[in-house]
């Protein structure tokens, strides 16, 4: 069996005084591929920004082992040098900061975190044309500023793009495949699996099934009221398309 | 009669004739309505409306000294200052307190004068005359600084004359004493001409008390075309009180950047009177501002003509301890119809204990216009900030890219070419803490 990538154990969250994860239990290995699926308002998101390291949430209870490093006493930037990248569900627009500025800003503060020496100016572009390829971005958007004026697509490319910028060991993709129609959802999620490798792992949130066509997952989570409450293979995505949360709710809400 | 103003005056009485002797008779002949008008004149203070947070009053309170029999301060221009601009050869002059040096390498085109304005008193009196204090409006400052006006600096340009090469006026603030320095700007651009100037105000050394008290007068004619910025780089010792009048004839247009990367306190005014019709103008202001410095930027756009264009865009970061002010003023009057005014202030407060204050305001006087003002003051995008930082930017760096980001409109909107990428490089290095130009050798001893 592969090594362990990320091992989370009973991990409490809060915003604002109000409980949203409830003691979460997760292992990842490498090479493995996650879907965390659940009604909304589970703590799906919650879960995502809180392995990132969102400040707008405390942590009350709970550890979470990232091959060896205790990821919550790192501030954000250092989880994603450690190898911990998450695509956002809603990213962020940040005008006047432009794609390449922020791009080797990310890319050579790794470099600095490693004790390597800042990217050349040649290498970085060749870096950034292969790394669009792979996503089918157009070299338009890299001269703008980050996600300002992107469609909805453009902007789950383009984090997809960063994701291919800064390798990162494990990737969190949250509701990648909201607002993206079906050409944008191959592109993204042809991009993801050309990523993925024997060392590296993906941790997929969706509410639907739809984006499991495209990447399939390993290992099946339901998140529910802060929870995982049931675990399963492949299958487990196919019959909540089919049911619905409804009978899970049920099940968990009698106990 | 407050004490702070009293000492100018007292000053004056006693020393007519020195400060006369020392100055030319154009500018002589104005001392003495201005010393009249000072008796029922008093410096701002926090009272006074629109300097509630700038009280020019206590700022001309501390006795400086005045350099009324203009002994010679001795700078050698060569040693402490050299100014490179890549991308941009413009013609050069200094004026070290309110005294006039071109350099020597320049030769100006036909029909371009830039020169002391003592010195064109004398060989032009007529010209200067037509337009020395007819511009400004008449407020203690000005009045102080039509008292104790001794030189300054005189741009021309001639008629039909576009000038290619921008103009560049280094003013340094130099004594091995603390000084109070009067400093006045005559600048006229006959019809159809063209000026790009570019000014930058420097302290020599961090140790002394400066106040510089500047009154710009700016005339433009028809179709003339004036592109103005204004680079603020002083010591936290320096006090700055400066006001541009700018009087536009139709059609003319005028473009402000209004810069002040580091200063003690400073307060800018300009004033902008659209007096023919179809004139524009645009005015840009950045501020950026740490430590316990003041910035106060008050602007009065009066639409005194039909069918005139205003813009205006200024933005402020106030970090640490540091306060920062902006009144911003649209007047469209009854004789401005189809005007067309907008004015944008954005703030930024990088701390819990920095201070901004916005007053925009608009005066409308009729019912043909398009007019829109707006002031929002906020903090740094937190998102944005979490969002650069799960990609690897640490949080001081991103801080510093959301703030250079900030500027970044204002600095697009900079017409002199070469200084737009100066001028990013600049604001980049300010808010990474590395203060000042380094084309210039002489910020790198100021604070």
């Amino acid at each position: 069996m592969k090594d362990i990538l990320l091992e989370i154990k009973n991990l409490h969250a809060s915003v604002e005084g109000k409980e949203i994860l409830k003691g979460v239990n997760l292992t990842v290995r490498e090479g493995e591929v996650h879907a965390i699926m659940g009604p909304n308002g589970s703590g799906k998101s919650t879960l995502s920004e809180v392995l990132a390291g969102n400040p707008v949430f405390t942590v009350t209870e709970g550890s979470v082992d990232f091959h060896g490093v205790n990821l919550l006493e790192l501030p954000p930037e250092n989880r994603a040098h450690e190898g911990l990248f998450l695509s956002f569900q809603y990213p962020v627009e940040i005008p006047g900061v432009s794609m390449v500025n922020f791009m080797r800003a990310a890319v050579n503060a790794k470099r600095k975190y490693l004790g390597e020496q800042p990217i050349g100016a040649g290498d970085f572009l060749k870096m950034m044309r292969q790394k669009r390829a792979i996503v089918e971005l157009d070299n338009k958007l890299a001269s703008r500023s980050v996600n300002e004026g992107f469609s909805g697509g453009e902007k789950k490319r383009n984090e997809i793009f960063q994701m291919a910028v800064l390798e990162p060991r494990l990737s969190i993709l949250d509701e990648t495949d909201s607002g993206l129609d079906i050409d944008a959802l191959r592109v993204v999620a042809g991009g993801v699996n050309a990523l993925k490798s024997e060392n590296n792992a993906t941790i997929v949130i969706t509410h639907y099934q739809r984006l499991l066509d495209y990447i399939k997952p390993d290992i099946v989570h339901i998140l529910y009221k802060g929870r995982i409450v049931h675990t399963g293979g492949p299958e487990l995505a196919l019959e909540l398309e089919e049911r619905g949360y409804d009978w899970i709710k049920q099940q968990i809400d009698q106990e | 009669m407050d004490s702070s103003l009293k000492q100018y005056l007292d000053l004056y009485d006693a020393n007519k004739e020195l400060v006369n002797t020392n100055s030319a008779g154009v500018l002589n002949v104005c001392r003495e309505q201005a010393r009249e008008l000072l008796d029922g004149m008093t410096l701002p203070n926090r009272r006074t409306a629109d300097y509630e947070k700038s009280p020019i009053g206590e700022w001309f309170a501390p006795d400086r000294g005045v350099n009324l029999a203009r002994v010679a301060i001795p700078v050698n221009l060569a040693a402490t200052l050299r100014c490179g601009v890549p991308n941009m050869t413009p013609l050069q002059a200094f004026v070290v307190n309110d005294e006039f040096t071109a350099s020597r390498n320049n030769s100006f085109p036909a029909g371009v004068t830039m020169m002391s304005l003592r010195r064109a008193a004398e060989e032009y009196p007529e010209l200067v005359a037509r337009y020395y204090g007819k511009i400004a409006a008449m407020t203690p400052m000005r009045a102080l600084n039509d008292l104790l006006a001794q030189d300054g600096v005189f741009i021309h340009i001639a008629k039909d004359v576009i000038l290619e090469r921008p103009l560049q006026l280094i003013n340094i603030l130099s004594a091995p004493f603390s000084l109070t320095v009067t400093r006045r700007v005559l600048i006229v651009l006959e019809e159809n001409s063209q000026l790009q100037l570019l000014t930058c105000d420097h302290t020599q050394d961090q140790t002394h008390d400066y106040l510089i008290n500047q009154t710009v007068e700016v005339a433009m004619g028809r179709n003339a075309r004036f592109d103005l910025c204004e680079i603020e780089e002083s010591s936290m010792n320096t006090t700055r009180v400066s006001s541009v009048t700018v009087d536009q004839a139709e059609n003319s247009e005028f473009g402000l950047t209004s810069v002040t990367l580091t200063c003690g306190k400073t307060r800018n005014d300009y004033v902008v009177n659209l007096r023919g019709t179809n004139a524009v103008a645009t005015l840009n202001g950045m501020a950026i501002n740490s430590d316990n410095r003041h910035v106060d930027n008050c602007t009065h756009v009066n639409h005194l003509a039909p069918r005139c264009r205003s813009n205006q865009l200024f933005k402020y970061v106030v970090d640490d301890d540091s306060s920062g002010v902006f009144e911003g003023e649209i007047l469209v009057t009854e004789q401005a119809p189809f005007t067309e005014a907008y004015q944008t202030n954005r703030n930024i407060i990088a701390s819990p204990s920095a201070r901004m204050h916005a007053t925009p305001r608009l005066l409308i006087y009729n019912d043909d216009v398009k007019c829109s003002h707006g002031a929002t003051t906020g903090q740094l995008d937190n998102d944005a900030l979490f969002y650069m930082q799960t990609r690897g930017i640490p949080a001081a760096d991103a801080r510093v890219m959301l703030m250079q980001a900030f500027m970044v409109d204002v600095i697009d909107n900079v017409k002199i070419d070469g200084l737009r990428d100066r001028l990013r490089h600049l604001v980049d290095r300010r808010f990474a803490g590395e203060n000042f130009c380094d084309g210039c050798n002489l910020q790198s001893k100021n604070q």
